[in-house]
């Protein structure tokens, strides 16, 4: 334990080189977990913070009530990507306003309310893949399945008009892009979608709907317990939230499963461990390039690992890293979707644990088991490293995925 | 006050929402799920916040001398 003297040792700049591969972290990340797992980093801007990548110490900095959101959030604080998208939305609330609002919606994304989803987004697969076998070969995966499905699930659990989805999606995409490129047009995306969800709240005001943007609005006029604002913008995250990453993630799987091709053979010859592989496959995959997750920023001095971060201090928590930490898991770095069940982090923990987290993993389970039982001769066109990704993303996010069966 | 009883199920992921949200009721045990730090509890909202919140509803909240479950 070296750490006493990571003080005097100068940040290391940040972000780190590219990983190789989409299918690992950052070599710097593990290299770090190893042999200096709570230490200083540095931004292009100068800002500094405390990057953790031990699966213990990363549990604790999402966990932990000193580790605020709130505090991070405030101007003058490093930022991993998301800018106003987090701050200014429950993802940079600390309880008990985050609870506030998180009670609110918690109950429509319960294991059991997801279960009850199932056959309906079973069936949206199915339908998708009935239109997709239709189409020429090589067809487009992204527009034809991976992104419909996630989009049509969240517009009709939240009451969204599925028919604006090209236009929502257009800012959706604005707001995760490149903070660092032009912050305007993504404040202005921001705006957009504010914008529009203050007039779909004034429509669904005037009419009666069973989803979740109704309930909402009942919960503000009749028993005013968030405002104005904080409705519009817990919609507009849940719309973002819910589609994005897991349509990302659907490709990301397969992209990983393609790569592994006898894990995916396995999958194939034994269905049945489908739920199993997806929590292999979220401890795994790596959806985001950077590896860094939302920043904490203490409320006062806390120990990790040997290292004191002081009060006031900025603290990056590296999930992907955590999640590859042998400390966790034998072998973390080899994809085994017949893996007992670990504890991983690839939702989060502590009160920003992932909402849409059971149903995130029942979409991802309804989709490849769709994929793999109605397109078991499914291959992907293009090599891994010659598809596109847009630029600057937070979560890695194809522009296409060309696939013939 | 009343006092309630306070339980995590098997159901749990250790999501560990409870943790953030009542950082002195629940803690995670050594089997990786999360705790009541103390069965019987005073009345306390943050139990409830927290019961609410479980993404898989895993927190039981009842009167400890009816058993009666804990409105929300």
């Amino acid at each position: 334990m070296a750490e006493s003297s990571s003080l005097a040792e100068a940040p290391v700049p940040f972000p780190f080189p590219p990983p190789p591969s989409i299918f690992h972290p950052a070599p710097k990340l593990k290299e770090l977990q190893h042999s200096r797992p709570v230490v200083q980093i540095e931004f292009p801007d100068g800002k500094t913070a405390w990057l953790v990548t031990r699966y213990d110490d990363v549990r604790q900095v999402l966990i932990d009530p000193r580790f605020s959101r709130a505090a991070a959030a405030s101007p003058g604080m490093p930022d991993t990507g998301l800018g106003q998208a987090a701050a200014d939305t429950i993802l940079g609330m600390d309880p008990p306003e985050h609870t506030r609002l998180r009670r609110l919606v918690a109950g429509a994304f319960t294991a059991r309310r997801v279960e009850a989803l199932r056959p309906r987004v079973a069936k949206l697969v199915d339908e998708l893949i009935d239109r997709l076998l239709t189409c020429a070969q090589p067809a487009d995966l992204v527009e034809n399945f991976s992104l419909p499905l996630p989009v049509q699930v969240i517009c009709e659990l939240l009451g969204v008009p599925v028919e604006d989805r090209h236009v929502f999606h257009e800012w959706s995409d604005k707001v995760l892009g490149d903070i660092s490129r032009d912050p305007r047009e993504i404040q202005a995306a921001f705006g957009s979608l504010e914008e529009y969800f203050r007039r779909l709240v004034a429509v669904k005001r005037t009419e009666s709907a069973d989803d979740l943007i109704t309930a909402l609005i009942a919960a503000r006029d009749d028993q005013d317990r968030l405002s104005e604002e904080e409705l519009v913008r817990l919609c507009l995250t849940l719309l973002i939230a819910g589609h994005e990453t897991t349509a990302n993630q659907i490709n990301i799987f397969l992209l990983n499963l393609y790569e592994y091709p006898e894990q995916l053979e396995r999958l194939r010859d034994r269905p049945e461990t489908i739920p199993q592989a997806v929590e292999e496959l979220m401890r795994f995959a790596q959806l985001g390039a950077s590896g860094a997750g939302l920043p904490r920023v203490t409320t006062e001095e806390v120990e990790l690992s040997g290292v004191r971060i002081p009060a006031g201090a900025a603290v990056i928590p590296a999930m992907t890293a955590a999640n590859r930490d042998p400390a966790l898991i034998a072998d973390p770095d080899r994809l085994d979707v017949a893996r007992p069940q670990t504890a991983h982090l690839g939702f989060g923990a502590g009160v920003h644990h992932c909402l849409g987290a059971q149903l995130a993993r029942m979409e991802l389970q309804e989709a490849l088991r769709g994929l793999l039982s109605r397109m078991p001769r499914m291959e992907l066109v293009t090599p891994v490293d010659e598809l596109s990704f847009k630029d600057g993303m937070v979560v890695r996010s194809l522009r296409a995925l060309p696939v013939r069966w | 006050m009343a006092t309630w009883r306070v339980t995590v199920s098997d159901e749990c992921i250790a999501a560990a929402c409870c943790l953030g949200i009542a950082p002195k009721r629940f803690a995670l045990g050594d089997d990786g799920r999360s705790h009541p730090t103390s069965d019987l509890i005073e009345a306390d909202d943050a139990v409830l916040d927290a019961m609410i919140s479980c993404p898989m509803e895993a927190i039981g909240v009842h009167d400890a001398q009816t058993g009666e479950p804990i409105e929300r």
